[in-house]
């Protein structure tokens, strides 16, 4: 596997230990390969040259994770990992455990008393569960969006450049840059930039989630955590939030839960399946779509039970 | 027509009937009082009423020195009470959820909320006004703070507890340490209410008389120091009402007519505050 840090749109395409990786992510401009150096020749096998082969890397790992509700085990050594740069879908029915699995990446569940993790989840070579690890520090690193929209109850200027004032001391130029650029890419700016000052509680469900998506990469996170980003949202909000994950891929390794398995399917590279708190089955999307391994999985997306 | 239907029809009828009775009866009563203090009291309103002091009976007067009185005191009560009872309310709220310490000091602020004001009084009366020796201005204030806190620290946690946690959750999610999430976020989503409960709060002291009795008692003149006796409206009305005067009758009158417009005036505020904010959110 390769280094983490290492950004495939900065590699060369013709480098020996980048070679697998150029069938990578589906938005990457795929340049033409010229003549493959001899070296990646001689390793690679005739089957090696199917895209579904080359793995990313693994940015966060979650190694045998077990979740408390004070008493009440939530989840049971779940493993899994998340690929950087691929949007990995978490699907199940109501109360399995998949937005409590979020929630233990950003360890938001330490918000309320009673509720535990143990086992591992390994970011950038890193168990974020050890104890004594600087909370505020891992959040500014994991970005997160809510169900329902949370705009704060200020400015939608204020809105983005809260977290950005949270960690870096920036002057006023660079914040209002960095505040159009992140709204910007939440497909957004085009909407509020006339209206900067109005509080963010007055745009419609769907730009306020847009807005929330602004405010979590506007402080550059390495991970997004997405807990049903649009199941309060309409049809046409929700197409655009879908699309808004398809372009945050190129930068991000994301996570989502969904109840919609439509979702599922179009918007990520990734699904985990998890029922009752145990992960029953994970792979890639098209295969846990078109030939899941478990009954149960193929049940569950058919539509047979949950 | 159904029976049953009929039936439902006929009790609905006749609840309805039944509440608006019961909402004429207090309104009834609401309006006599305000009715008699009106009558009553717009003869004694004038610019007299406000530039001259309280008089000896038998000639003409004012009640500038208790007005300013009563200023002072519940100035400084919300100076004391506003800040202690945002801060304990704020702890209630956002830092003793669910632990027993927490459930101890929301129980005692209970039993404090709906504590006769007069215990209060005499409770300050032994704490300061034996100690130093003489009633004062600042015994006042602090007997009508401690009347005050635990309606704000009510009012407040009640305000911050109706903020949604995943409005804490997202803030916490972005990086930002507790105090962070608390000041920039849940305050700003309370804000309305809890102005609102410290302006239901001001309503509240400005007209507590048993308390200033046995703190700031009353004074005939004009005096700004603190550590003296102080007149203020409550007890001068309660002075002057019970007086033989007749001139003395007519200024607590007016006196009353007074404070129940302001505890009007701030109600009305603290209601339009509270629209707003349910308007914006």
């Amino acid at each position: 596997m390769n280094s983490p840090t290492a950004r495939p749109l900065a590699t060369e395409p013709d480098s020996p230990d980048r070679a697998s990786d150029d069938a990578a992510p589906p938005r990457q401009p795929r340049r033409p390969l010229a003549a493959p150096p001899i070296a990646a020749l001689v390793q690679r096998k005739p089957g090696d040259e199917a895209p579904k082969t080359a793995m990313p890397d693994v940015k966060a790992d979650v190694r045998h994770v077990n979740f408390f509700y004070g008493k009440f085990q939530a989840l049971h050594d779940i493993s899994v990992p998340l690929y950087d740069r691929r949007v990995t879908a978490f699907i199940g029915p109501s109360g399995c455990g998949k937005s409590t699995l979020l929630r233990i990446l950003n360890r938001i569940y330490e918000l309320y008393p009673g509720q535990t993790a143990t086992g591992e989840v390994i970011l950038d070579g890193e168990n974020i569960l050890m104890p004594g690890l600087d909370l505020n520090r891992l959040r500014a690193k994991i970005g997160m969006v809510f169900q329902k929209p949370t705009p704060f109850p200020m400015a939608i200027y204020d809105n983005i450049a809260f977290g950005i004032r949270l960690y870096e001391k920036v002057s006023k130029s660079e914040l209002d840059d960095r505040v159009e650029s992140a709204l910007r890419r939440a497909a957004l700016w085009d909407e509020v930039k006339d209206k900067l000052r109005d509080s963010g509680l007055s745009l419609s469900g769907g730009q306020q989630q847009r807005l929330c998506i602004a405010r979590a990469i506007a402080i550059e996170p390495e991970v997004l955590l997405l807990d049903e980003p649009a199941s309060a949202l309409d049809p046409i909000s929700t197409q655009r939030i879908e699309e808004l994950i398809a372009e945050l891929k190129a930068d991000y390794c994301i996570a989502m839960v969904t109840h919609n398995m439509q979702q599922a399917a179009r918007s990520s590279d990734y699904t985990a399946f998890l029922y009752l708190g145990e992960l029953v089955e994970f792979d890639e999307t098209e295969t846990i779509f078109t030939h899941p391994r478990v009954r149960r999985t193929e049940d569950y997306i058919t539509g047979r039970f949950g | 027509m159904i029976p049953l239907y009929a039936r439902r029809r006929l009790t609905n009828r006749i609840i309805i009937g039944l509440s608006i009775a019961a909402t004429g009866f207090g309104l009834l009563w609401l309006v006599m009082v305000l009715g008699t203090l009106l009558i009553n009291g717009a003869s004694a309103i004038g610019p007299a009423l406000f530039a001259q002091m309280t008089p000896p009976p038998g000639s003409s007067g004012g009640l500038l020195n208790a007005i300013a009185g009563s200023l002072v005191m519940t100035g400084i009560a919300t100076l004391i009470g506003t800040p202690t009872g945002i801060l304990a309310g704020t702890f209630l709220a956002e830092y003793a959820r669910g632990s027993q310490f927490g459930e101890l000091v929301r129980f005692i602020n209970d039993i404090l909320l709906s504590a006769p004001s007069i215990i209060i009084g005499l409770f300050v009366y032994e704490a300061m006004v034996v100690r130093m020796g003489h009633f004062s201005a600042w015994a006042g204030a602090v007997a009508l703070a401690i009347i005050m806190v635990p309606v704000i620290v009510r009012t407040t946690e009640d305000m911050l507890r109706l903020v949604p946690s995943a409005l804490r959750e997202a803030a916490a999610a972005l990086g930002a340490p507790k105090w962070k999430v608390v000041v920039m976020v849940t305050y700003r989503a309370a804000l309305q209410g809890m102005v609102t409960g410290v302006l239901l709060a001001i309503a509240r002291i400005s007209g507590e008389t048993a308390p200033l009795l046995f703190t700031a008692l009353n004074n005939q003149f004009w005096s700004t120091d603190l550590n003296r006796p102080m007149a203020n409206l409550p007890v001068v009305i309660f002075q002057f009402a019970m007086s033989p005067y007749a001139d003395w009758q007519v200024l607590a009158w007016g006196g009353a007519l007074l404070i129940t417009v302001s505890i009007l005036v701030l109600n009305i505020t603290a209601r339009i505050l509270a629209a707003w904010s349910s308007f914006k959110s």
